[in-house]
């Protein structure tokens, strides 16, 4: 047995070391040694305050009572916490966007910053945490009762009431002392977190130590105590569906949505990485501290006295084996259970009251003063004194609540039921959260009624009752209804009997909670700062920043400073204002108030108090320049005039690159063009000079006579010939000079495609008659009537052919002439077996004295085919070359019927650039 | 003109980045409807009925692979939000392993 004088020495002495750890944290916090504080590991203990002294005692209690039920508390946040990168993440991240003092804040803060919300959560909150902080009352004193004994050892055993005012008392001390030194919410509590981390380990250790003991120091391992399990009362025990369902749901809701929890998780939360850990590392330490539950409660079954409470197994299982150090421990651990979910609680709760009730309350009656003094401006004094007052007093408040709860409820009843009533009283907070995460319709007034509505019916349907028939609602009410209105009883509304309580209250206040807030976010018209805020939070991971709240400035930035210093303190503001206006490149204290300045300046001051709160405090300044609905069409027009002027850019940019990519290709083909007139001009005057200079020489030699007549009449031969192909060369020239202006006169007439075609092979043997070529025809298919100038279509066969016959390089050099009929178009091939054209010579064949191999082997000039295809651009054809037949292939095709030849004077004045 | 900035197909990197969060988010499903199974068994005494011992033995066994797919999931994820959250207090060599 353990003396109680050193039970309260080991209290005490632990309390001691959480003191000196909270100090210890917070000086390094200070210096700046902020990385071990701000770890994974520190963020996921702290999280493990959803553990308190009823998990500690209460779910070995609740598991000899309802067997198995016990895991859905701890199931339900498991869940919650794997579906982090669903929900929790998207919440962290809102939360240091704005800067989110507590779960109020949040709410008022979506739904367009409203005090009235604010106020409804602060007091849903506070109402809920009542009988929460009663039960941790109520275990830290029922078990120094377990230790005090029966009969009073040394200094007297102290009455149960002296016991738990001390408790209240030590804890309001403490968490006043540690978790109101920094004003700034979003500055973190680093003292208090890593004394909770430090209670995490605690806790986890006793229990599992207790656990441990019972499963191979009191039972024989696990095999006996699955044997015992079976054996035990709580094999009888019979899932009931709905209980283990609704229960799983309300724990996960209950993780979302407690004070103490929202703290830790979203504003104690240093980096969002943290989550990731915490994400498997707190279920797996719900998983240990829930492990040995069910161990704990058998072999208490069956090992302590009938009429023990199995509360207290953790407690009094080491106690009755003899085992009074695990015992302290597990005291130790219960008691740090407690003390952390006190501080913590305490801490959320008295912020959301000093910004949410008093501060808007002290605003307000500031107003009125200072309108009654005919004050134009209004100036701020020194807020700070005023909210740690505030919050000092709503910790001791919120602790004597719970005192009194009971004070009142008597103390009695099992532990997880009083937990379960505050469950219920949270999860009001659910449906106005996940709306305003989820969904930009979700409105104030939404919100407003389902909250309203909500806590209501959990009023009336379970914290009410849980005082007791009789309390403090009438036996006859409970039994009849209000004014005998059946329907309306509070454990059997709108009829629906024979339910578990916790289930019925659960169900109809979230149900009319649920049903209020979407209906009446579908009726009403959200105002312009709740649209802005909707849209902040729904899209909080695709903006950049924050939307503004405000569309001018204008304000004195000297004003703002005094009240600025008032909030956050003297230095903070002067630093923030200084770095503000050095980002708006200005030296000294005080930036331009722009919106932008009065935007970073709200979200800094809500920091501290909050974003209603800073709204309002801002708003006296830039009184009219909140934004209006015509702003934020203003600035969705703004964005989609944007929208649209890109599209014209970007269409008016695609039009750019076509006519640039136009422009360069006519411009290469100038720059051709041009080449080709320089060679055009070097190639005759080349072609005219040669004969030329023979006719030259020869002339000479006969002008000085003494000639035999036989050399005569040869030179006079050579003269004329040379004479001759000058003569065809100017022909050639003048000819391709009539047939480019289109003043050439065609006869046209009908002809047979057949004879044409071996009228030009007879013509063409003659060049290089030397080659003997397979010619390949098909008779039968040439036979066709042509409507053309044969001549001149003759001349373009016999200039292909010829061609073929010059260049073509094969061995055994063919020539495959294919005649059909497509549509009104006859097309001729001429193809030979030889090495073809190259890609990069094709569009240049066609050209005037394009000459691909050496002139001195083809011996012409170079205009044939230029020739050709002005010939067959007059006869309303075309010739082209044919590329991948395997060789060079030239197609010439012509119209079926006799067509007018096209005006070419005309074509020249539109001035279309030879295709 | 494509609606939004975002690209319509990704790396491979970036591609299985995207499906271990279509996993983290099915997770949370998975185990809602693992842990709903019981309700379904039938009571202790009946024929057939599964003992609380061994309805102990499942919960706990599917609560411990839940939390080590959470910590598979997590290792993964981590980076992913690493890109886009703040960069870490500059000073002072990383004292973390991870």
């Amino acid at each position: 047995m353990v003396p109680f004088n050193l039970l309260v020495a080991a209290c005490l002495a632990y309390v001691c070391l959480l003191f000196v750890v909270a100090f210890w944290a917070d000086g390094a916090a200070r210096r700046g040694q902020v990385r071990w504080l701000r770890s994974p590991l520190v963020y996921t203990l702290s999280l493990s305050i959803y553990c308190t002294a009823w998990t500690f005692y209460g779910a070995v209690g609740y598991a000899a009572r309802s067997g198995l039920e016990f895991a859905t508390i701890y199931l339900g946040p498991t869940l919650v916490l794997i579906g982090w990168w669903w929900l929790l993440r998207k919440l962290v991240r809102i939360g240091r966007m704005q800067r989110v003092t507590s779960i109020a804040d949040l709410i008022s803060s979506r739904f367009g910053k409203s005090n009235l919300l604010g106020v409804i959560v602060t007091a849903i909150c506070v109402v809920a945490a009542t009988p929460y902080i009663a039960l941790q009352l109520q275990s830290v004193t029922l078990s120094f009762n377990v230790f005090a004994g029966p009969l009073p050892t040394g200094w007297g055993l102290p009455d149960r009431g002296a016991t738990v005012l001390w408790v209240a008392g030590g804890l309001a001390l403490f968490t006043i002392l540690f978790g109101t030194r920094n004003l700034d919410a979003n500055e973190r509590h680093e003292g208090i977190v890593t004394a909770i981390a430090l209670e995490a380990v605690v806790k986890l250790v006793a229990l599992v130590a207790v656990g441990v003991f019972t499963v191979w120091g009191v039972a024989g391992g696990v095999a006996d105590i699955l044997d015992r399990i079976a054996d035990s009362p709580i094999a009888d025990w019979q899932m009931a569906p709905g209980r283990w369902t609704g229960l799983m749901f309300l724990a996960g809701a209950a993780v979302l949505t407690l004070p103490r929890m929202f703290q830790v998780m979203v504003v104690e939360n240093s980096d969002e990485r943290h989550l990731a850990t915490a994400s498997w590392a707190f279920p797996l330490y719900l998983l240990l501290m829930s492990l040995f539950v069910v161990p704990i409660a058998v072999v208490g079954l069956a090992v302590l006295p009938a009429g023990s409470n199995p509360d207290l197994f953790v407690l009094t299982l080491p106690l009755a084996q003899q085992q009074g150090a695990l015992a302290m421990l597990a005291f130790l651990g219960g008691f740090s259970s407690a003390t952390s979910m006190v501080i913590v609680e305490a801490i959320a709760l008295a912020t959301m009251v000093s910004n949410h009730v008093v501060l808007p309350l002290w605003l307000r009656l500031r107003r009125r003063q200072q309108q009654e003094a005919g004050q134009g401006m209004v100036v701020t004094g020194d807020l700070r004194g005023l909210v740690l007052l505030s919050r000092r007093l709503s910790i001791a408040g919120v602790l004597a609540l719970g005192y009194a709860y009971y004070s009142v409820s008597g103390g009695s009843g099992a532990l997880a039921a009083i937990g379960l009533i505050s469950f219920v009283g949270v999860a009001q907070i659910l449906p106005a959260m996940l709306g305003g995460l989820f969904w930009r319709g979700a409105t104030r007034a939404g919100a407003a009624a389902g909250l309203v509505a909500g806590f209501a019916v959990w009023l009336y349907a379970l914290f009410l009752p849980s005082f007791g028939s009789g309390n403090l609602m009438p036996e006859a009410l409970m039994q009849a209804g209000p004014w005998g209105i059946a329907w309306l009883r509070p454990q059997a509304l709108f009829g629906l009997e024979g339910l578990d309580p916790l289930l019925h209250a659960a169900f109809w206040s979230l149900a009319l909670n649920a049903g209020l807030f979407c209906a009446v976010s579908l009726v009403t018209f959200p105002a312009p700062m709740e649209r802005l805020q909707g849209l902040a939070f729904v899209n909080v991971f695709e903006q950049a920043g924050p939307a503004r709240g405000w569309t001018r400035g204008g304000a004195e930035a000297e004003d703002l400073l005094a009240m600025a210093q008032g909030v956050i303190g003297a230095e903070e503001a002067q630093d923030f204002f200084q770095a503000q206006a050095a980002a708006q490149g200005k030296a000294g204290f005080l930036p331009d108030t722009t919106p932008d300045f009065f935007a970073a300046l709200e979200r800094r001051l809500a920091g501290s108090v909050g974003a209603a709160t800073a709204h309002a405090m801002i708003a006296q300044f830039a009184a009219g320049a909140a934004v209006s609905v015509q702003d934020l069409m203003a600035v969705a027009s703004e964005a989609q005039q944007i929208l649209e002027y890109s599209t014209q850019l970007e269409a008016k940019s695609e039009e750019l690159a076509r006519t640039a990519r136009a422009l360069s290709e006519a411009n290469d083909k100038l720059r051709a063009l041009s080449v080709q007139k320089d060679a055009f001009l070097s190639q005759i005057s080349h072609e005219l000079r040669t004969p030329m200079t023979s006719i030259r020489a020869f002339s000479e030699i006969l002008m000085e006579g003494g000639l035999e007549p036989p050399d005569l009449a040869r030179y006079a031969g050579i003269i004329h010939d040379e004479a001759i192909r000058l003569t065809r060369l100017l022909d050639d020239l003048l000819d391709l000079s009539v047939l480019e202006n289109g003043r050439v006169r065609l006869s046209v007439r009908p002809a047979n495609l057949h004879d044409l075609i071996d009228r030009a092979l007879r013509a063409a043997g003659s060049t290089r008659a030397d080659r003997s070529f397979t010619i390949h025809r098909d008779a039968a298919a040439e036979h066709m009537p042509v409507f053309t100038d044969a001549d001149r279509l003759v001349q373009v066969f016999i200039n292909v052919i010829s061609n073929a016959r010059k260049y073509c390089d094969a061995a055994r050099p063919e020539l495959t002439i294919r005649t059909r009929r497509r549509d009104s178009r006859i097309e001729v091939d001429f193809i030979d077996n030889g090495s073809g054209i190259p890609a990069a010579a094709q569009a240049l064949i066609f050209e005037k004295f394009a000459r691909l191999t050496d002139q001195t082997r083809a011996g012409g000039a170079g205009l044939g085919l230029a020739i050709c295809r002005e010939i067959m651009e007059n006869l309303g054809g075309a010739i082209t070359y044919l590329p991948g037949q395997g060789g060079a292939a030239f197609r010439v095709s012509l119209p079926a019927r006799p067509v007018v030849p096209p005006s070419r004077g005309a074509e020249a004045d539109a001035g279309a650039a030879p295709a | 003109m494509p609606q939004s900035q975002r690209p319509l197909f990704l790396a491979r990197r970036s591609y299985r980045r995207r499906r271990m969060m279509d996993a983290a988010r099915l997770l949370p499903v998975f185990g809602a409807l693992a842990l709903m199974l019981p309700i379904l068994w039938r009571a202790p005494g009946a024929a057939g009925g599964r003992s609380t011992a061994t309805g102990t033995v499942y919960v706990f066994v599917v609560w411990a692979l839940l939390i080590g797919l959470a910590f598979v999931l997590a290792r993964r994820l981590r980076p992913a939000i690493g890109d886009e959250a703040d960069p870490p207090e500059p000073a002072g060599p990383t004292l973390r392993g991870d």
